[in-house]
């Protein structure tokens, strides 16, 4: 089983790297883009014999525990 | 007063602080990361600057969850002193011990320069040795020293007394001009409720030899080796 996780920034944090991009962007003539938000994204392999009501589990700890920051990020477990 | 100096995969000033802890009268051990506890006797946990674990996820991201770090988190319930400087800085704010965090510099670059800082307050154990609102000249060498933290928190900390320095310049006015990363309210370092837990940005070590620029730094590292003992 795969799952991804996205994790981006919470609506109100600054997020310099995100500006910068929407800055290139319009600057090579892109047009039509309002703004940019950088994130993360995840690609995991479950391990065998693990199920879905278990992935979500075991995902939801990895995130709190190491791959969000939730004082300044949002985080989203799809499994696939 | 002991010292116990924890060295990340990636530190890289781990002896610069170590020698001006020395310079300022401290025993000073070195505990790798992997290890599960601090040595015996130890007053003071240092978390150095560097780029712990490449800095990979977030900065300190990975370090926080260090064994070592199980270790200095135990040493300050105990109430046991902790500073980290720049990276470690980062390390003590993932780890929980501090609140917030060090986002990516406000213009993108990484800011290597003398930088002045104003000593919020000088009864703490690691200020003893300054005046208030003294200006003290250090460095700052970062990329990720941006802090930033919800507006409660920020408030709690004003309202508390807990921010430790701020950026300013040479007549210790805090403005936009001197503030190198965009950090909320010019916030250089912060400290924990019990004023024993002290994270920085700026590097002090750096300035304890009038060989290499100035030593304002020296007197955070005097007031700790004398005051940073079990009471």
């Amino acid at each position: 089983m795969k799952a991804r996780i996205t994790v981006t920034l919470k609506t109100g944090v600054l997020d310099p790297q995100g500006k910068a991009i929407e800055g290139a962007l319009k600057s090579f003539g892109i047009e039509g883009i309002g703004s940019v938000r950088q994130g993360k994204v995840f690609d995991v392999e479950m391990a065998d014999g693990v199920d879905a009501d278990n992935a979500q589990t075991v995902l939801k700890q990895a995130c709190e525990k190491l791959l969000a920051n939730t004082v300044v990020e949002n985080y989203r477990i799809e499994i696939l | 007063m002991h010292a116990a100096v924890i060295v990340f995969p990636g530190s890289n000033r781990e002896r610069d602080i170590g020698r001006a802890l020395q310079k300022g009268g401290a025993k000073v051990s070195y505990v790798w990361h992997a290890e599960h506890a601090l040595p015996a006797g130890t007053d003071l946990a240092v978390l150095p600057g560097g780029f712990a674990y490449g800095d990979y996820l977030r900065c300190g991201a990975i370090a926080a969850r260090a064994h070592a770090m199980d270790a200095v988190r135990a040493h300050a319930e105990r109430g046991g002193f902790v500073l980290g400087v720049c990276n470690g800085f980062q390390v003590l704010c993932e780890s929980g011990l501090l609140p917030g965090i060090l986002m990516r510099n406000a213009e993108l670059r990484f800011t290597c320069r003398f930088q002045h800082l104003r000593v919020e307050r000088n009864d703490t154990a690691f200020t003893l040795d300054y005046a208030r609102h003294q200006a003290i000249e250090v460095c700052v060498a970062h990329g990720e020293g941006n802090y930033v933290a919800d507006s409660a928190t920020i408030d709690r900390l004003e309202r508390e007394g807990l921010i430790a320095f701020r950026y300013c310049d040479a007549d210790g006015v805090v403005d936009s001009r001197s503030n190198p990363n965009g950090a909320t309210n010019g916030i250089a370092g912060i400290y924990s409720d019990n004023l024993r837990v002290l994270g920085l940005m700026p590097h002090p070590e750096n300035l304890i030899d009038p060989l290499i620029g100035g030593t304002d730094g020296l007197a955070m590292f005097t007031s700790l080796a004398r005051e940073a003992v079990p009471a």
